[in-house]
Parts: structure tokens; C-alpha cells; sequence
């Protein structure tokens, strides 16, 4: 069903009118309806229990590094959950589509949704999860205060946030992409492609990016800035090592999708023949560009991850971390090789033997220090006395479930073979593979290892452990059947099949998804009775897993300043180190702390840019020029402010240290 | 407690694992650090807009190509422009370096003024060559031109809109700390654009009028 947007603009509505809304297609609706009455619910209790002073002061204009990075997780868990509701919406109509039935849903409607599934769950759902995780700990196993430049944090977060208000609004006025997740041209061309999809896409893109290359740039100065006195790079956790290799490919691969962006929007906004087929244009440029970006992309995504599987097996194996050295060096060596392997995406481009051979053998060799890393996780573990909490448990189904995703995709990186396997559900299968295997199973290690830091108690182990199952389960189910489709030919994005023998491997991809359903599900069970017991579940020392490294050094949740002193360091493992060598904290004599003042500027700003992206989409352009002169303007505004810090003053240390010698003096009599 | 040595250990020998002296960061230590690795970034996005211009440089689409189109008279003044503009702007850090507020407002105001010498040409090249009928829309060459060149302009631009603002604050609050490494980052950005524009001026004119 095709669109019926108005092709002419409004002086001041732009391309926006009554049409806009998808009146029309009742799941939309009925999903408006409860998003609508599930916000007036929420701000009416806001309201009630007088929350949103403390929200604004608090949390919307906080700097706190630690604060920023709840946000950031939270905003992951809700785009997480749309994510997850578009992967069932096409499971259910993929199950049912055979011997002649479209499905319910149209075309116009499915092709949106996978677009927006991969939209939402790399760009606002991984991404987020791994900024806020980054965010979190990194200061924390520093030994630092805050984060370098604490205002670009928070601003970061809210550009972010912005992407994210703008992929939903599209869900509800006009319509999202529907194109698949990297808007290749020509179909994303301003020819075959008219309406606010794409736009919408690269708007929220652009804005969100934004944030992402500046808490870049933040994280990677404050690593090489802000560590404790003693900890040379050689004796940083490798969490922080990880994410120094994720910040700086951040730094050095966002620009690019901001470019490449840029050029598209040209296309589109202003007719200049970058990626037409008109005109000396050319669309693989577009594809080159993107990849371009986009392998570097998974890279960033799952080396944060591989720092939380190195922490989470070496704590929970009682042991050192085996081969630090060697893992650093895996680490920077996939940093590196990411940047040599983006044609193996588009094999079937046609650049020839050699070109692919390059590529095809560049990806390759990333197994091997990928295969290091395993080998050394697997070390850790020997003859180590491992306790199997949660986040261990985690860390072992990421062992085997990566494996496999990363064997298909060696499999995938031969040209021969990918030239039957391209587009083909195979490749969904494979980086499903990774993503969930690695991405998602190491950000579960991650919440459930150091959510007692954050909150000060564990999370419940019983709904832990269901989920859990349900997970791999789950996951097992839905994906395996992928592989074999893809194996026989099926390719990706199809809305209705022919052939009603694939039939039965679409229905148990689905029960797959739906076992994945009570996995998250009980997930949001788990933190839900988690936080109902928190006086059961509470920990006192700041320490709950007997862990490693400095961030357990402080109370749980630490102070707004992290460490009443900051700590010398002499090893790595910081802190089991202080503790075999029996460091005692001080009780008295605290001075005043240096931290950075809270600002709403950022929120203001990213407010400005979400408008300005609106009107850019709707071609709005009164809105759109006047929503950019604001954000000068207010940017500049902010820069005549020279007071951004104020001291945390040593009486008020002294009370919360005191408060904390307590605790520890309850803890050890308990 | 007790003195800490350079290696940290206590008075009695011992690591000092906390040593009660306030690690400081002096105010802004990251700043120059965090806005040298924006500006890579920022390259990048040149690199990117340069390898377009590589790849559909050549594609005229049958329409005007470089040789029709550069006045390299033009750009010779207009690369002039911009490079006395950086000298200028480090006549004003040397300015900053003695205390002078006049006298780095005056060397911040010269080269704005250059600076604005540079756009007013670029924008009379753009306006003359849309009036030739060589467009952004014609080809992709065309597209690829004025796209990198366009960005060119519209970082100088931001520049100038910087240059200005940190004129008035040169003038509320001095040379203090917090407007040094100011003048400073907008010398680091000054500099990457005359850097990029060395780029543009030999790749896109040099050898576009060569071929």
C-alpha cells in the first residue's frame, strides 16, 4: 500500500498534514493508543509524587558521569523493548505467510519494520548499552572523578536521546524508512523514495551521531588523561583497555557515516547526483562509504563487550586475567583490522579476484586474534575455582555461542561462498550470531555483574537464571533455523513465501522468538523483584563478587566523587592488589573536591536539534532555520559561562565518609 | 599522614596505596588534547568529502569540466587570503604570549577580516560558476566540487562566528586561563583549514586546470 503523502509544501506546515498520520493501519493506532494513555500514566505519577524537579535537577541536567550512564542504560532497556517488538512482529507474519496468505501486515508496514528493527537495535539500543556501560565504569577503574569534559557528556546523551524521540515520532507522523537499515541508494534516492522515511532515518542518524563522536572523543581523553597516579596503560583493567579501542574507532569511523550522510541528504534535499544513477552519480560509492563505517561499527560494539567477559571470568575464576599483554595487543590488532575488511560486505560488487581475495583474507585474519582472546578466557577459567553467578554463566554461553557465530563468519568471508550466501538469511543468521551471542549475552554479564555497584544490591538469581535459559534456548531456536533457510537459498527481508516446505523451519524460528520473549520478560521480572527485595538483596561492602578492580574500591553506589582520595596504583588488579597488601582507607582528614556544576544546556540544545530535525523532515523551513539559529545561539551563550564547578566541601566528605566507615564496620560484624 | 615520594611510597617504606595529597588536574588539561582528536575526526570528514571528489571528479555527465570553469587568478588570490590570515593569527598569539588583550584583538580582528576577503570570493566563484550554468545538480563532478569546497567554506564560516564571539569575550574578561586555550583551540582550527584548503587548492584547482 503505498503511501498517500502530499508531494507539495505547506509555507508553514511544510509536507505535514492530516495524511501524515497513519490513521489507516489499526496496529499503529492501537500502539499509539497505549503509548499515549502509558505516558499520561507516567506523567501523571511524575506529577503526583512530585518527581520532576527532582528528575530535572538530578538527573536531566546531572554531569556525574555515573548518573549519564544509568540514562544512557535506560534509554537502551526502552529501545530495546520497540526493537525487540518489531523482531516478533516479523517472526509472527514470516511464520504465517505461506500457501497463498499475505500475513497481517503490508508491505508498506513490514518493510518499515525490519528497517527500523536494525536501526534501533544498533544505533539506540547497542550503542547506547555500551556508551552508558563505558560511561559507568571506565572514570571508575581510572581512579577519576568525572569524565574529561563532563557538559559533553551530558549534551552527548541528550543528542542520543534526540535520535531515539525521532525514530519513535516516525512511527506516529508519516512513516520510517523502508529501505533496510543502511538506506542504500538508489532506493533511498529522492526518486524511488520520495516521502519522510529516509529522512527520518538520516535525521535521527545525523543527530544521534552527534552525541556518539563526541562521548568518543570524551572517553578516549579522559583514558589517556585522567588515570590514577602508577596505572600506565600496560596496568589499565582491560574493560578500560577495550574501551579505549572502541572510543578511538568511534572517533575515526562516526565521521565517516556523518559524511556519507551528508551526501545523501544532498541528494535528496538539494538534487546533487552523489549516489543517482543519472548523471555521473554512483550508488556503490554510497555502499563503499557506509561499510566504510559499519565494520568498524560491530567492532565497536562488541570490544567493550570482550572487556566485560575478561573482568567478569577472571573475577569470577579467582585468578589474574591470562595473557594481559596478549590480550591488549588482540585488542589493538582488531582495532586496526576492522579498517581492512568493509568490501567483504558486498562481495558480489564484482571488483574482481584480487580485490576480493584482499578482503576475503583481511577478514580472516581478525579470527585469529579473536581466537587469542578465547583461548585466553578459556586459560583464566583452567584450574581456576569458578563460581558459576550469573554473569559467569553469561561469560560460558558467550563462549559457545560466539564461537559458532564467529565460524560463519569465516565462512561468509571466503568470495566463493558468499557469493551463494549474500543476502541470504545465512547472514542473518551469522550476525544474529555475534550480536546476541556477544553483544547482548556480554551486556547481561555486564548489568548483572555490576548492578549491585550502581544500586548497591544484587540482582535476584532465580529470575536471573530463567531468563538466562530462556535466552540461549531461545536464542538456539530462533537462529538455527536461519542458518539452514539461508543454506537453501532463502534470502533476507522477504514479507511472503512461496514455497510451503520452508514453512515448518519460519514456525520454529518463531516458538525460537517467543522462548526469547519470556527471556526478556523475565528479565524485567528479575529487576522488578530485585528492586521489590533490595533490602534483602543489599550490599554493604562495595565489593559483592571479591572483585579485581578499582571500581569496587568505593562504596556501592559510589560517592558523587567517586574516591575521597585518589588511589596510587602499582599493579594491575588495583584493587585485589590493596587488598592482599591490606591498604587501609582513611577515616579522616578529607579536603574539599573539585567537581563540575550540573547545566541544563545540553538538554535545551538537543531539545533545539530534535525540533530542527523534525522540520528538516517535514520541510518545515521557517522551523528548521529558526531551531538552528537557537542552537547557535545557545551553544554560544553557554560558552560565556566560566563558572562550571564549584567544590564538594570537606565536611560534606567527612559525613559520607563516615557514613560509608560505618557500613564497612556493620558489614564485617554482620 | 605521612610524605609521599615520587614512588609512592609512605614515609615508613610501605606502597602508599592512598596518599591523602589531592592528585590535582589543573583547570582544562584535557582541553587541547580533546579538540586536537575532534579536529582528526573532523578530517575525516574531509577525507571522505576528498575521496568523493576522487572517484566522480571525472564524471562531467557532458557537462563543463575543471578547464572550463577555474579562474586560478581568482584562487591564487583567494589561497592568499587565507594563508595571511593564518600568519596574522599567529602575530595575535604572539600578542597573547606578552599579555596583550588590545593587541590580540587587534591581530584576532585582521584576520577575521581576511578571513572574510576568503568567503566573499569563494562565494563569488560559486555565484558566478551557478550563473554558467555549472550547478551542484549538473554533474557529479559538479556535486563533488562544490560539496567539498562548500564545506571548506562553511567550517570558515563557524570560524568567523568563533572569531567574533571570543572577541567580546577577550573583551569582558581578558586574557585569562579559560580564553588562552580558547584562542588557542580556534588557532588549532584556523590552522586545519588552511591545512585542508592546501588540499583543495592543489588537488581540485592545481591539477583540475593541469588535466
Amino acid at each position: 500500500m503505498a503511501s498517500t503523502l502530499p508531494t507539495e509544501t505547506h509555507p508553514i506546515l511544510g509536507k505535514l498534514s492530516m495524511s501524515a498520520f497513519p490513521l489507516h493501519e489499526p496496529i499503529v493506532v492501537a500502539t499509539f493508543v497505549a503509548v499515549v494513555l502509558g505516558g499520561l500514566g507516567v506523567v501523571a505519577l511524575l506529577t503526583k509524587f512530585k518527581l520532576w524537579g527532582y528528575l530535572w535537577k538530578e538527573w536531566f541536567t546531572t554531569v556525574d558521569h555515573k548518573r549519564i550512564g544509568i540514562m544512557y542504560m535506560i534509554l537502551g532497556l526502552i529501545m530495546f523493548l520497540r526493537g525487540f517488538a518489531d523482531a516478533i512482529m516479523m517472526r509472527i507474519q514470516q511464520a504465517i505467510a505461506f500457501n497463498g496468505s499475505e500475513g497481517y501486515l503490508n508491505a508498506h508496514h513490514y518493510d518499515q519494520i525490519f528497517t527500523a528493527h536494525g536501526v534501533i537495535m544498533i544505533f539506540f539500543v547497542a550503542m547506547p548499552f555500551i556508551t552508558g556501560l563505558m560511561n559507568y565504569l571506565v572514570p571508575l577503574q581510572i581512579g577519576a572523578r568525572d569524565v574529561s569534559f563532563p557538559f559533553l557528556n551530558n549534551f552527548s546523551f541528550w543528542m542520543t536521546t534526540a535520535g531515539a524521540v525521532l525514530v519513535m515520532i516516525s512511527l506516529f507522523v508519516g512513516e520510517f524508512a523502508q529501505t533496510g537499515w543502511l538506506a542504500y541508494p538508489p532506493l533511498s534516492g529522492s526518486t524511488y523514495s520520495p516521502n519522510v522515511g529516509v529522512d527520518y532515518y538520516i535525521w535521527a542518524l545525523q543527530i544521534a551521531g552527534v552525541g556518539t563522536t563526541l562521548s568518543g572523543i570524551n572517553l578516549i581523553v579522559t583514558i589517556l588523561k585522567l588515570r590514577a597516579p602508577g596505572m600506565g596503560l600496560m596496568k589499565m583493567p582491560v574493560f578500560t583497555w577495550t574501551s579505549l579501542c572502541a572510543n578511538v574507532l568511534i572517533v575515526a569511523s562516526f565521521p565517516v557515516l556523518t559524511a556519507v550522510l551528508a551526501l545523501l541528504t544532498l541528494d535528496r534535499y538539494v538534487g546533487t547526483n552523489f549516489f543517482t544513477n543519472d548523471l555521473g552519480g554512483s550508488p556503490m560509492m554510497y555502499i563503499n562509504l557506509i561499510w566504510i563505517w559499519g565494520h568498524p561499527e560491530v567492532y565497536i560494539l562488541i570490544l567493550p563487550l570482550f572487556g566485560v567477559f575478561s573482568e567478569v571470568a577472571s573475577t569470577f575464576s579467582g585468578k589474574r586475567l591470562f595473557g594481559y599483554t596478549s590480550m591488549v595487543y588482540a585488542t589493538i590488532c582488531i582495532t586496526i583490522l576492522s579498517y581492512l575488511v568493509w568490501l567483504h560486505h558486498f562481495f558480489t560488487m564484482g571488483s574482481g579476484a584480487s580485490v576480493n581475495s584482499f578482503f576475503g583474507i583481511a577478514t580472516m585474519v581478525i579470527s585469529i586474534p579473536t581466537g587469542a582472546k578465547l583461548f585466553n578466557w578459556l586459560f583464566t577459567m583452567y584450574r581456576g575455582r569458578i563460581r558459576y553467578e550469573l554473569p559467569m554463566m553469561w561469560t560460558i554461553a558467550f563462549m559457545l555461542t560466539f564461537v559458532i557465530g564467529g565460524m560463519t563468519g569465516v565462512l561468509l568471508a571466503v568470495p566463493p561462498a558468499d557469493f551463494v550466501l549474500h543476502n541470504s538469511l545465512f547472514l542473518i543468521a551469522h550476525f544474529h550470531n555475534v550480536i546476541i551471542g556477544g553483544v547482548l549475552f556480554g551486556l547481561f554479564a555486564a548489568i548483572n555483574f555490576w548492578w549491585p555497584k550502581a544500586f548497591g544490591y544484587k540482582l535476584d538469581v532465580f529470575w536471573g537464571k530463567i531468563s538466562f535459559w530462556c535466552w540461549v534456548v531461545g536464542f538456539w531456536m530462533a537462529f538455527m533455523p536461519l542458518y539452514i533457510l539461508g543454506l537453501m537459498g532463502v534470502t533476507r527481508r522477504m514479507r511472503v513465501f512461496d514455497d510451503p516446505s520452508l514453512q515448518i523451519w519460519f514456525v520454529v524460528a518463531g516458538i525460537g522468538a517467543a522462548i526469547l520473549a519470556v527471556g526478556v520478560a523475565a528479565m524485567l521480572v528479575q529487576f522488578a523483584v530485585s528492586i521489590w527485595r533490595r533490602k534483602e538483596l543489599r550490599d554493604e561492602t562495595g565489593d559483592p563478587w571479591n572483585g579485581r578492580t578499582l571500581e569496587w574500591a568505593t562504596s556501592s553506589p559510589p560517592p558523587d566523587y567517586n574516591f575521597a582520595f585518589t588511589p596510587n596504583i602499582r599493579d594491575l588488579d588495583a584493587w585485589h592488589d590493596m587488598k592482599q597488601s591490606g591498604a587501609q582507607r582513611h577515616t579522616s582528614g578529607f579536603k574539599d573536591i573539585h567537581m563540575p556544576s550540573n547545566t541544563g544546556t545540553g538538554i535545551i540544545l538537543s531539545g533545539l536539534c530534535l525540533v530542527m530535525g523534525f522540520a528538516l523532515i517535514w520541510h518545515i523551513w521557517w522551523l528548521a532555520a529558526g531551531s538552528f539559529a537557537a542552537v547557535i545561539a545557545g551553544a554560544i551563550y553557554h560558552t560565556f559561562n566560566y563558572k562550571r564547578d564549584f567544590y564538594i566541601s570537606a565536611t560534606t566528605v567527612t559525613e559520607t565518609e563516615d557514613a560509608r566507615t560505618r557500613q564497612l564496620a556493620d558489614a564485617a560484624g554482620a | 599522614m605521612t610524605t609521599v615520594t615520587a614512588d609512592h611510597k609512605a614515609g615508613d617504606g610501605t606502597f602508599d596505596f592512598y596518599p591523602t595529597e589531592e592528585h590535582h588536574h589543573p583547570e582544562g588539561h584535557s582541553t587541547m588534547l580533546g579538540f586536537w582528536i575532534y579536529l582528526m575526526s573532523d578530517c575525516l570528514i574531509f577525507a571522505i568529502l576528498f575521496a568523493c571528489y576522487a572517484v566522480l571528479g571525472g564524471n562531467y555527465a557532458a557537462g563543463p569540466a575543471p578547464k572550463d570553469l577555474f579562474d586560478l587568478n581568482l584562487i591564487a588570490i583567494n589561497t592568499a587570503m587565507l594563508l595571511f590570515s593564518s600568519i596574522t593569527y599567529g602575530f595575535a598569539l604572539l600578542q597573547m604570549q606578552k599579555g596583550s588583550v588590545k593587541g590580540t584583538q587587534l591581530w584576532l580582528a585582521i584576520t577575521g577580516l581576511f578571513g572574510l576577503a576568503f568567503l566573499a570570493i569563494e562565494i563569488y566563484e560559486f555565484q558566478h560558476l551557478i550563473h554558467l550554468g555549472a550547478t551542484p545538480q549538473r554533474s557529479a563532478f559538479l556535486s563533488a566540487f562544490f560539496t567539498l569546497v562548500g564545506t571548506h567554506g562553511l567550517h570558515v564560516t563557524f570560524g568567523l562566528i568563533w572569531l567574533v564571539t571570543l572577541l567580546v569575550q577577550l573583551n569582558k574578561h581578558g586574557l585569562v586561563a579559560a580564553n588562552k586555550r580558547r584562542v588557542m583551540c580556534l588557532s588549532m582550527f584556523w590552522h586545519f583549514l588552511d591545512v585542508i584548503w592546501i588540499g583543495v587548492f592543489t588537488v581540485v584547482y592545481l591539477m583540475g586546470v593541469l588535466q
